[in-house]
């Protein structure tokens, strides 16, 4: 059963065509990994699923609902988190604290409870803290809690972003790049947590990565976007041998991008 | 204490009378998860052991059989070894970092039927080598992350293990009680795999009498109450967490604190404030190192009264040592020395409540000896071994000397053999090697324990370990010296992680040096040195010259015959995974020497330079080739 649905989308920038008439589904429980080369229009995908862009056609639907148009906060009430290519993180707050403010969505108590920290508050900290907690020892970072995010180095706050997605308790995540700049065993620690997290935790994962290996490893269905079309898509043995996706990757003319209209 | 071991002679007994007398209202251990310290009363503590120990019956387990126990400090390792002992059944610890043949040859020693594994990590471990250890029935993991995908049928929840014990005690609602009941003082309670600088390690047998004497004749005169806190961070498998952890909690009741992660230990170490603490060396050689680190970084205000502090509590120190009493002047100096800055340091490092604080396993410097003193840390140095429970000898409050280990702890002989080697004979002296007779033939000889230490006894009655006795050298002209102490000096410097002291038979003593990557790597940054690695930085002539520096330094308090002449840094750390040290990080001399055989004979040749050609390994098994060139300097 499909979670998220993309139906015929296309995105331009001026006379820039960033995705042109994509249509994919992403099955409930999956890890969905979107590959292409530089400029595929990969995170304007990203971008239009969150409602940061707003693309001239096509929609979006999530669990059925169409979801284009609505505001971004919207979405991630829904249940859609995200990480960013570039660091998305307060920098001069604690790990806790940038965790906390994921949560803020589901705090209900306002300013003066709040300020006060009595009663209902109290209770509703309490309750997010527990939530964040959970998380903070299933990501295996309790040692730096309480570091300002800034001190930290790159391959952990990459984990910490991923923290504070998860802190949205999300039930599809988009991870734009989780592994870019780290080295091989920060990249098979990320590895092992994205299964973990789709597998323990039940999430659908939509994943954009370069690393080709790690995809192939643990996706269970990856599509290719060249040029703002995509060109293959299927398990990632079939992407792996499918003539277009060598080709994009090689740098050679594909009869596909020059009349994708035809397909 | 001597009057408790009379009724309650092993660790399940104690257990059941603590819980009897402490029940709810006493904290027994407290582990860190989830941000919080999580809290397991008396009463708590014996029904997990309880259930576990029926739920291992239940699974067949019978007397006599081996559990092997391996994984991070938490109450679940504890519970294992106490749930073993009540079933009748003998448990082992295994070093957590061990490596796969490491862990595989215990095991298969040991003839364990049962492994108490921790995580997803070391039953991997059990797992990968399942075929060569065809005696094990099942494997237990107590943390269940990432193991949703294990279909192996040995494989069992801890949980699961304890709800089996809760069916098994409404069938038979007397066993654990008359399973407890059958154990006796005299019984093999666990065989302690020592990690030896030679060779496979060996499994000493300890029973009920040796351990828990032991704890009873070490409190007599270091002693330790019920209200104490006790942070329990070194390997289980270790003797000394042993008796800390098992035998003294279980006699006084103490409380036991698990920290969260390795890496928390120090965070967590301040939020508990232990009274009592038992490390290695190690352990005091890396706070020290951090501190000198961090007050290079401090303030210049705050650097000035550091530097003004410490000769003072040195000299308060020492003149206390000398048992002399200090003038009101220093006792004013030190009184402020303390509030402007012992306080706040010792508060820091989460050594504000220690009582007493011990060290062994190794001989510690006694540079970072008279550190803790003069901050006002009652450290103490002990001596002893696996073979006799943990401890022969220790320091009397108030009668510390930096170069001796104390006097023999009471109901323990301790004498000199005619070649000089220690010998101790004890209630608390092993049962012998498991499975090895030869080699418990040569330890133990009319009941005495041979140590293989060298070492000798001055005017007062205090010991003096020199070093092991095959590692004690002498230069071609005769001169002995023990490499154990020069390295010890040389490891006091902030910049000097490890080093192996070489010299045996030869005309003079150089040194191989592996230089302390953090501290050295930060030492280069504020002088603006780009380096990569740990090769490279090793390798740049600048850290060449502030090692040197430190040698020379190190050199001038030793004997003229017994300085470094020639030295050079190492192009890696030495490491427990190469066999280079043991899992307690002592260095392993014969494999070393043999290892870098070249590089000694470079040095001894008169060679300025080494060139190096190595592969190293990595943790995760991959490999990487290392050419370079490793450049000598004399002295």
């Amino acid at each position: 059963m499909s979670l998220l649905r993309i139906d015929d989308m296309h995105l331009s920038f001026g006379g820039v065509k960033a995705i042109n008439g994509v249509s994919t589904d992403v099955a409930r429980g999956r890890i969905h990994a979107i590959i292409g080369p530089n400029g595929a229009g990969k995170t304007s995908l990203f971008n239009c699923i969150s409602c940061v862009y707003r693309p001239q056609r096509g929609s979006v639907y999530f669990e059925d609902r169409k979801i284009t148009g609505m505001m971004p906060h919207q979405i991630a009430r829904l249940g859609i988190a995200r990480t960013f290519q570039n660091i998305a993180l307060f920098h001069h707050m604690t790990v806790l604290d940038n965790l906390m403010l994921g949560r803020h969505l589901f705090l209900k108590r306002g300013v003066f409870f709040g300020g006060i920290y009595l009663g209902p508050a109290r209770k509703e900290e309490i309750e997010n803290r527990k939530i964040v907690e959970d998380i903070v020892d299933f990501l295996e970072i309790e040692n730096i809690r309480k570091k300002p995010v800034g001190t930290l180095p790159y391959g952990l706050r990459k984990r910490v972003e991923l923290a504070r997605a998860l802190s949205l308790s999300p039930k599809l995540l988009l991870l734009d790049e989780p592994m870019a700049g780290m080295n091989l065993e920060e990249k098979e620690d990320m590895a092992r947590f994205i299964l973990d997290i789709n597998e323990e935790r039940g999430v659908t994962i939509i994943l954009i990565e370069h690393d080709l290996s790690v995809v192939m490893d643990i996706s269970h269905r990856v599509s290719v976007l060249d040029f703002g079309v995509k060109i293959s898509e299927g398990d990632p043995a079939h992407v792996a041998n499918d003539p277009h996706v060598i080709r994009a990757y090689i740098g050679e003319d594909d009869d596909f991008l020059r009349e994708p209209e035809a397909h | 204490m001597k009057g408790i071991l009379a009724q309650y002679d092993t660790f399940p007994k104690l257990l059941l009378r603590n819980a009897e007398r402490l029940g709810d209202r006493k904290v027994a251990m407290r582990e860190k998860e989830f941000g919080i310290w999580q809290e397991f009363t008396w009463k708590e503590y014996h029904e997990h052991v309880k259930y576990f120990s029926l739920g291992l019956t239940s699974l067949g387990l019978s007397p006599g059989e081996k559990v092997a126990i391996i994984g991070d400090n938490r109450p679940e390792w504890v519970w294992a070894e106490v749930a073993a002992q009540a079933a009748g059944a003998v448990p082992l610890g295994l070093y957590q970092d061990s490596t796969l043949k490491e862990v595989s040859y215990v095991i298969d020693h040991s003839d364990s039927t049962f492994v108490v594994a921790e995580d997803q990590e070391q039953v991997d471990k059990i797992l990968g080598m399942k075929e060569q250890l065809p005696k094990v029935r099942y494997v237990v993991y107590s943390d269940p992350r990432g193991m949703r995908g294990y279909k192996e049928p040995c494989l069992i929840d801890f949980k699961q293990v304890e709800n089996f014990g809760r069916e098994l005690e409404e069938r038979e609602p007397d066993l654990y009680t008359n399973k407890v009941a059958a154990g006796k003082m005299e019984d093999l309670a666990l065989i302690c795999y020592t990690s030896g600088t030679t060779g496979f390690p060996k499994g000493a047998m300890l029973s009920f009498r040796n351990l828990l004497t032991m704890a009873t004749n070490l409190m007599e005169v270091d002693p330790k109450f019920g209200s104490d806190e006790f942070v329990s961070f070194l390997p289980l498998a270790w003797i000394g967490e042993q008796m800390m952890c098992l035998s003294s909690a279980l006699l006084t009741g103490f409380t036991v604190n698990f920290p969260e992660k390795p890496e928390t230990v120090q965070e967590n170490i301040r939020e508990i404030g232990p009274n009592i603490m038992f490390s290695p060396p190690r352990i005091w050689e890396n706070m020290t190192s951090t501190v000198q680190v961090k007050v290079m970084d401090a303030s210049r205000l705050k650097r000035t009264m550091y530097n003004w502090a410490l000769p003072v509590g040195y000299e308060y120190a020492d003149t206390i040592f000398r048992k002399q009493n200090p003038g009101p002047l220093l006792k004013l100096k030190h009184r402020l020395a303390y509030y402007l800055v012992f306080r706040a340091l010792k508060d820091r490092l989460g050594l504000l409540g220690i009582r007493t604080a011990s060290t062994g396993g190794a001989a510690l410097g006694p540079d970072v000896f008279k550190f803790y003193n003069a901050m006002g840390v009652n450290l103490k140095q002990i001596y002893g071994q696996t073979e006799i429970s943990g401890i022969s000898c220790i320091h009397r409050d108030g009668d510390i000397h930096f170069d001796s280990v104390g006097k023999p702890i009471p109901e323990t002989e301790v004498r000199i053999s005619e070649t000089g080697e220690i010998l101790s004979r004890s209630p608390s002296v092993f049962l012998g090697y498991y499975k090895s007779p030869e080699e418990t033939e040569k330890t133990l000889v009319d009941g005495w324990l041979h140590s293989g230490d060298a070492g000798y006894f001055t005017g007062d009655g205090q010991l003096i370990v020199i070093d092991r006795v095959k590692d004690v050298m002498h230069l071609t002209d005769g001169t002995r010296f023990s490499p154990q102490f020069i390295e010890n000096k040389l490891k006091f410097s902030p910049y000097i992680k490890e080093c192996v002291c070489l010299g045996h038979e030869q005309d003079f003593i150089a040194s191989m040096i592996c230089i302390d990557y953090p501290n050295v790597g930060k030492w280069a940054e504020s002088r603006r040195i780009s380096y990569t690695t740990y090769t490279d930085l090793a390798g740049k002539p600048e850290v060449l010259e502030i090692v040197a520096k430190e040698v020379e330094k190190v050199n001038a308090t030793l004997p003229e015959t017994t300085r470094i002449r020639r030295f050079l840094l190492l192009y890696k750390e030495l490491d427990a995974d190469d066999d280079e040290l043991t899992r307690t990080r002592k260095v392993r001399r014969a494999f070393v020497g043999e290892r870098y055989r070249h590089v000694i004979e470079g040095i001894y040749a008169g060679a300025a330079s080494i060139p190096i050609d190595a592969v190293i390994k990595y943790q995760d098994g991959k490999t990487s080739q290392i050419r370079t060139t490793l450049a000598i300097r004399n002295l």
